[in-house]
């Protein structure tokens, strides 16, 4: 009776600290080690798993070691595809228009203290006076053309470099905020450009 | 969980022995006689790792959307049980709660099971697993490296002191209001995999459905390891790799903001 007990006890710490452990030692030998209370209430359980305990399980007889077949396939599994399939959306299409502004108007701004820097030497005339007589030369459409060009990244990083400062204190981070001010700062970023460009 | 299965398979045995050829299952629907059928295509991508020589290709599936039920999930569970039985994908809950059959339909990553069919018949729709990820086989991705990361974060309370009633950790009304948006995510990966930051540097950078978990944790009233958890994430990858694209915020299937979860991350780590 005190052995009864003392292994009804234990079954319920085990029940109750790990159930899976629990499960898998009713099946093995149910009747064997249960207490009568136990066995009452997991009765339907054991009968249940009775069933279960003889089933026919097909296997092939491959040898090879599971795992390396997981790691073979790793090795080739294909990256999913990305930019080419994602939706064009004003978050992440504007985002990458932000960069390639920034990097083109950096890269101008390097590009041509360069080329002053280094004109003296290679006998360029890169002077003020000259620039301004060559690009008067220009047909108005000319003109204009190649300061909107010049204005219009100009214009959308600063404003939306404004958008990401306002983003940095948290605000306007909803969802119907994020697309109006997007297309609020594509409107004002081409409005601003074309005044720029019939100065 | 072993119990009901084998309750079921004794109400299975319970059935009569003939079957129809096909047995319908909720993502089918009975058509109303007198509808035209209404044909949408399916272009799913495909891959099978037992062939991986092979190309990842699209496969065209032709349903008629009166006999579909209306989400993508029940589309591609018809696919499955009345075309092509070999297409794999995830899926569980059939309702939002469980997060796996996020996949990127028509562009977007969604949850397949809240996404409905969109009724235009003359577009067809495009069913892709979430982008950049490694593929396991069709729609199913590997996430080994996204769950590694979320464990990284220590995702639980951490506390030494105890309560001076030996009781449970209590916090006010206004406290656990700073945990709601937060809660609710449910790791489906939608976010994250949506990220073109999170594209290329996915080794690195935590991502948005990983940040938005360590921003649950950095603002819970009960958790004395703030600083510890801050010290962690203060580095150019962690975080910093965000730019504030805000695909997250628009992506999310459940409604939460990646996006305004990181910049709190970031107002924190700052100040």
């Amino acid at each position: 009776m005190n052995s009864q007990k003392i292994a009804q006890q234990s079954l319920r710490r085990l029940a109750v600290q790990q159930p899976f452990a629990m499960r898998s030692t009713m099946m093995r030998s149910p009747v064997a080690i249960l207490g009568q209370n136990i066995q009452k209430s997991y009765r339907t359980e054991a009968v249940l798993t009775k069933e279960s305990r003889y089933r026919q399980v097909t296997s092939s007889p491959n040898t090879e070691d599971p795992n390396q077949i997981l790691v073979q396939q790793r090795l080739r599994r294909p990256v999913a595809p990305h930019l080419s399939i994602y939706k064009p959306q004003i978050t992440w299409i504007g985002s990458s228009l932000h960069r390639i502004t920034g990097c083109a108007l950096s890269g101008t701004l390097y590009l041509w203290a360069t080329a002053y820097l280094a004109s003296p030497a290679l006998g360029w005339h890169l002077e003020s006076a000259t620039m301004v007589a060559s690009f008067g030369a220009l047909p108005l459409a000319a003109k204009i053309l190649f300061k909107s060009t010049l204005a219009l990244p100009f214009t959308y990083h600063c404003i939306n470099g404004i958008r990401h400062l306002v983003w940095d204190t948290g605000r306007a981070l909803t969802n119907p905020a994020i697309i109006k001010t997007g297309w609020t700062v594509v409107g004002l970023s081409v409005a601003s450009a074309i005044g720029l460009a019939l100065i | 969980m072993a119990s009901l299965r084998t309750t079921s398979r004794l109400l299975a045995a319970s059935r009569p022995m003939f079957r129809p050829a096909f047995a319908r299952t909720y993502a089918t629907v009975e058509p109303t006689p007198s509808e035209q059928p209404k044909m949408k295509t399916f272009k799913v991508y495909r891959w099978n790792p037992d062939q991986p020589s092979e190309k990842p290709q699209m496969a065209a599936y032709d349903l008629d959307l009166n006999k579909t039920g209306p989400m993508m999930l029940d589309a591609l569970i018809r696919i499955k049980n009345e075309l092509d039985p070999t297409l794999t994908f995830r899926r569980s809950c059939r309702e939002g709660i469980c997060g796996s059959c996020a996949m990127n339909i028509d562009g977007v990553n969604t949850l397949a099971c809240l996404c409905r069919i969109p009724t235009d018949t003359k577009s067809e729709s495009r069913i892709y697993p979430l982008p950049h990820t490694y593929v396991v086989k069709d729609l199913v991705p590997d996430l080994t490296h996204f769950y590694k990361q979320y464990k990284s974060i220590k995702p639980y309370l951490q506390r030494d002191t105890p309560t001076e009633d030996g009781l449970e950790f209590r916090q006010s009304p206004e406290d656990r209001k700073k945990l709601d948006g937060l809660y609710e995510c449910i790791l489906c990966a939608c976010c994250s995999t949506s990220c073109p930051s999170y594209w290329w540097n996915s080794e690195e950078y935590l991502g948005p459905a990983i940040l938005l978990q360590s921003f649950r944790w950095l603002a819970d009233s009960r958790d004395e390891k703030t600083l510890e958890r801050k010290a962690a994430l203060d580095n150019s990858m962690s975080v910093y790799r965000c730019h504030t694209i805000l695909n997250c915020t628009r992506t999310c299937p459940k409604g939460l903001n990646p996006g305004r979860a990181i910049a709190e991350v970031k107002k924190m780590l700052a100040v």
